[in-house]
């Protein structure tokens, strides 16, 4: 067990002050010395201390779940830029206008206030593996016994000529981090005559949330079918066909978006051309739209790749699956979208939150002396709207198989719904504030 | 004496090192058992407390049997259900007892 200098104590307090002074609590075992024994080594009067960079779904549950399951007794820094954590899942709604950012936004208080999470607000500018400290945009620096990075995915603009700078300039969005984009993505749908063209292309998988660009697109149609009826939603997809529900997906462009949906596989885009509204493709002809939605591939979040974490072609991290550790580095874990996952294993919202789950109990347990589980599980449940009113479901099951030390899905498990229905679409809203109090409340 | 006196106090340490050794096999198994009810809790929240207005049932503080039942009823498909049919299948009848437990300990 790693004691925690006592200079870095000092600067660290002082920088917490200032960062945490509008929540006015603390999580006092990560800043004073009354720890239980059990995670201090004789003589050290410092609490085990987690530091957790992202406040997404991974990284908030981590933060959340280190405290419960060690009963308070692990300190946690958590690290989020953001005021409020904001939603990806249903996200779409707002793009469609059937909700308002009001509605995927929460705050983060609970963290702070019932679990004693210490919360900073910055960003972690770099990470010494080996001393074990980030420094913070700001310049504080936190020592940490070990990490739990959720940095999410960062757009690689540069995969597409011309759309760094277009997104810059706010013409073509990603709308794909929840957020400012979400809202100026909608703003431009209002913006678009009736009888003009919405593009969203999409990059070749993995990516962040498989069956979203999909949904994206039914939420886009609903709305124009209501509201711009002469409208169109091309669909411009890198992938040889639909990547997550497609049958489910197909089905609704057919019967319900008829003449407003279509759906075009094998369009890799390589450029964009903001001022004429083109898209330019590896093979197919350029497409000209008025309001253009560029999904770039995607890679792990910026401070896993700068910390050298990003080892399975550059894009994803390699994780020990047994407790997500990096293969890269000791004591620091990754989770979420950023990891290299496991066979059929998403990157979405509630895979995050149950990785968060296996992370926490594996780090509770090391830091306690105890042997780590040796047969964690995960659950994926992912609900889309082919509608405001019509959803459908994905759901699988994974159990870690020491053998392969990897996870596979159980067989006989998960599935899809046999079509969309309404009854669904209250469960989809269980599941999004229910996921949402686990993840923060 | 003294010989009496540093026997006792063996035994003693015996006893605790005993006692704490079960303390921390009993901690380390609850862990278990918390983490993997854990994987519930996106839609019947954390711990098995349900969210006000949930449309799901609260876990907490169900009986062993009911929810072993219920599983059971997934699994074979007796009971229909939108996602429990598929998620059930993924868990073993120890798993589903363990979660049974666990969650039938929790306060309402």
């Amino acid at each position: 067990m790693r004691t925690i200098e006592p200079g870095l104590m000092r600067l660290h307090r002082r920088d917490l002050l200032k960062a945490t002074g509008a929540f006015g609590t603390f999580g006092a075992l990560a800043l004073s010395g009354c720890a239980a024994p059990f995670v201090v080594a004789p003589g050290a009067s410092g609490a085990a201390r987690v530091l957790v960079v992202g406040g997404g779904y991974g990284g908030a549950t981590a933060a959340k779940y280190i405290r419960l399951l060690s009963a308070q007794r692990i300190g946690v820094v958590l690290v989020e830029p953001d005021a409020a954590f904001v939603s990806c899942p249903i996200s779409n709604l707002v793009v469609g206008g059937q909700r308002a950012m009001s509605d995927i936004t929460r705050p983060y208080d609970e963290l702070v206030r019932r679990h004693g999470v210490t919360l900073v607000r910055d960003r972690v500018a770099s990470i010494d593996p080996v001393a074990r400290v980030a420094v913070l945009a700001s310049g504080a620096r936190i020592a940490y016994d070990k990490a739990v990075l959720a940095p999410g995915v960062e757009m690689v603009w540069d995969g597409v000529e011309g759309a760094r700078q277009a997104n810059a300039d706010g013409r073509i969005l990603q709308a794909w981090k929840a957020g400012p984009e979400t809202l100026a993505l909608r703003r431009q749908l209002e913006a678009m005559p009736d009888g003009g063209v919405f593009a969203i292309a999409i990059p070749e998988a993995p990516y962040r949330c498989p069956p979203a660009p999909y949904e994206r697109a039914c939420l886009v149609a609903a709305y124009f079918k209501a509201a711009k009826p002469r409208s169109k939603v091309l669909v411009l997809d890198a992938n040889e066909d639909v990547t997550s529900k497609g049958p489910l997906f197909k089905r609704a462009w057919a019967e319900q978006y008829a003449g407003i949906v279509e759906y075009r596989p094998q369009h890799r885009a390589t450029g964009v051309d903001a001022a004429s509204g083109t898209i330019r493709f590896e093979v197919q002809d350029d497409v000209r739209a008025d309001v253009l939605n560029v999904l770039p591939p995607m890679r792990a979040g910026a401070i896993a790749v700068q910390t050298g974490l990003a080892n399975s072609n550059a894009r994803w991290c390699q994780v020990a699956f047994l407790n997500f550790e990096s293969t890269a580095a000791k004591h620091l874990h990754v989770i979420g979208d950023a990891i290299q996952t496991a066979p059929l294993m998403p990157k979405s919202g509630h895979m995050a939150n149950n990785q968060a789950k296996v992370v926490a109990a594996a780090i509770v347990a090391e830091l306690s002396g105890w042997e780590i589980d040796p047969a964690p599980m995960l659950t994926n449940a992912c609900y889309s709207f082919m509608d405001e009113a019509r959803v459908a479901h994905i759901t699988s099951v994974h159990a870690y198989v020491a053998a392969e030390q990897t996870y596979r899905t159980v067989a006989g498990s998960g599935g899809l719904s046999p079509a969309a229905n309404e009854a669904e679409a209250a469960y989809a809203w269980n599941w999004a504030r229910t996921i949402w109090a686990d993840t923060l409340g | 004496m003294m010989h009496s006196i540093a026997r006792m106090l063996v035994r003693a340490a015996c006893l605790t090192s005993v006692l704490a050794g079960t303390a921390h096999a009993q901690d380390a198994q609850a862990l278990r058992l918390r983490s993997l009810a854990a994987t519930c809790a996106p839609c019947h929240g954390t711990d098995g407390h349900a969210v006000a207005g949930a449309a799901l049932p609260g876990l907490a503080g169900m009986p062993t049997a009911y929810f072993s039942e219920q599983m059971s009823g997934f699994k074979s498909g007796a009971r229909p259900a939108t996602v429990m049919t598929q998620l059930a299948r993924g868990f073993s009848a120890a798993q589903i007892e363990q979660m049974a437990r666990f969650f039938a300990a929790q306060p309402k």
